[in-house]
């Protein structure tokens, strides 16, 4: 269990980038940090593996006070996938990349080609084995740096804007991935600006707003509500601006994501939903 | 210009009095610049070094020479100082724009007069960007359980790699997209390009080069004609 409680942070020019954070991870939470750009969300990430340590109050991760270990340390439970995947790759082939992790902890070779070739198959980046990443496409890099987190199976993964530059099937995927490792027991923290997906995978939204949580509860308790979005200069998801608007048929307002919004549609419809699938 | 004047003597008098008065001279440079605190920073970080220099001056020569030198890197420190906290790398590549030889030197090299300048005020700008790289990337390897100040010597320099040359493929990377994103913006124009602020010498420019040409005159005639003690 990773705890803060009452973390404030202020970066050495002073800026205060987070107050009064009290928040809770476990095992098998799915969590979505969202918020405006300067709004601490990365800050906040690098509080859970230690790069940074808080101000004020405390963060533990499994009982141990990130003040008191190294990040080297915390880095095997807490893994923390960068933004940008140019900041850490540097080796001479994908296998190497995602092995250096591995290597760090001090695993043997035979465990490290295990995990590595196991995580390459689940990101579907086995045919890269032994290509360089530099010649990789942007979204295949991305994928690159969360294999080499993921192939040391941290019980929290940290995610800091995956869905950037992945295309619609990769981001189905990373969706069903994520889903895999929180049924599993893990947890997974992710900082999005996506609504669409977090509206579609439905996490425990945190709504962090200039350093402080504002909001928090489920994608759709938090992303159809406007005094919300607006305070994290979010847009709501189209389902939730569809149902804004659909209100006056007596139709609920807090819908998020398409299955949901098709179940209400059909029992709404009733009657004529055979029409429309003779139509369609 | 004031730069190369007070260089010039800190440079040919190893003298505890000719310090001394460069030293004092700028002071008021310093207040009325308002640069006095950020140097007083800058002092600080120059304490180990000038601790050395005098430590090992002392043992290889006498205490006032250990001073006189001593004295002569903070001189110089200050120098520096003042000249880049009052000087905007803007400005200073507006100037060099000026500079007849500068231009003159890039169009023979580079094909284009501005090019030179140009390069100097980019490469001063990435600097910070750079460093803010740098500490990134420190972040995202010490996540993944790299350990920089374990092992030994050898080890430790090795340490290093994965944080060099994520940062140097960004730096190359970077400068083909600006490269690309200058190209895209009609980089680099025709020539005779003006500039929104145009650097005219003045009257106050005219009296510091003038000082400063006295003083550079003075000290070679000086160190030509005289043996200045070192105290």
């Amino acid at each position: 269990m990773i705890r803060l409680e009452r973390v404030s942070f202020r970066y050495p020019s002073g800026l205060l980038a987070l107050h009064d954070i009290d928040l809770t991870i476990q095992g098998g939470d799915f969590l979505a940090i969202m918020g405006e750009n300067g709004a601490g969300k990365t800050t906040l990430a690098k509080q859970l593996n230690g790069l940074l340590k808080p101000s004020e109050g405390r963060v533990t991760v499994d009982g141990e006070d990130t003040r008191k270990v190294s990040v080297a340390h915390l880095a095997r439970k807490v893994g923390l996938v960068f933004q940008n995947p140019d900041h850490l790759l540097f080796s001479e082939t994908v296998k190497d990349e995602v092995a250096f992790g591995l290597k760090n902890f001090g695993f043997t070779p035979e465990v490290v080609e295990k995990q590595v070739g196991r995580t390459l198959e689940a990101l579907g980046l086995a045919e890269y084995a032994d290509t360089s990443p530099f010649l990789l496409s942007g979204g295949e890099r991305k994928r690159v740096a969360l294999a080499s987190i993921l192939a040391t199976e941290p019980d929290y993964l940290i995610l800091d804007e995956p869905t950037i530059g992945q295309d619609y099937q990769q981001k189905e995927r990373l969706r069903n991935f994520i889903l895999q490792l929180y049924s599993q027991g893990k947890a997974v923290v992710m900082i999005t600006h996506d609504v669409e997906f977090v509206a579609e995978a439905n996490p425990k939204v945190i709504l962090l707003s200039k350093g402080g949580i504002v909001g928090q509860g489920s994608a759709e308790s938090v992303l159809s509500r406007d005094e919300m979005v607006n305070r994290a200069s979010l847009v709501k998801p189209q389902m939730s601006r569809l149902f804004g608007s659909l209100a006056r048929f007596g139709l609920p307002r807090d819908v998020v994501d398409v299955h949901r919004a098709r179940l209400l549609l059909e029992e709404k419809l009733g009657g004529v939903k055979e029409t429309v699938t003779t139509n369609s | 210009m004031l730069v190369v004047a007070v260089l010039v003597p800190a440079l040919l008098f190893a003298s505890v009095w000719v310090m001394i008065i460069l030293l004092l001279s700028q002071l008021p440079l310093l207040f009325i610049g308002r640069v006095a605190r950020r140097w007083a920073l800058s002092l600080r970080a120059g304490v180990f070094l000038s601790g050395l220099i005098f430590v090992v001056n002392f043992f290889t020569g006498s205490l006032f020479s250990a001073i006189a030198l001593t004295l002569r890197f903070l001189v110089l420190l200050t120098t520096f100082s003042l000249f880049f906290m009052t000087t905007s790398p803007d400005d200073l590549g507006l100037a060099l724009d000026r500079i007849g030889a500068v231009r003159w030197l890039s169009r023979k090299w580079l094909g284009y007069p501005n090019a030179l300048s140009f390069t100097f005020t980019t490469a001063v700008r990435l600097v910070p960007t750079l460093a803010v790289d740098a500490q990134t990337v420190v972040d995202a390897q010490r996540s993944r359980g790299l350990e920089l100040d374990k092992g030994n010597l050898f080890r430790r320099i090795r340490n290093y790699i994965p944080i060099l040359i994520p940062l140097l493929l960004i730096a190359i990377r970077r400068s083909l997209e600006l490269a690309e994103a200058l190209e895209s913006r009609g980089f680099p124009g025709k020539e005779g390009r003006t500039s929104l602020f145009q650097l005219k010498l003045k009257g106050p420019d005219y009296a510091v080069i003038a000082v400063s040409v006295v003083m550079i005159v003075v000290s070679v005639w000086v160190f030509l004609h005289y043996r200045v003690p070192v105290f």
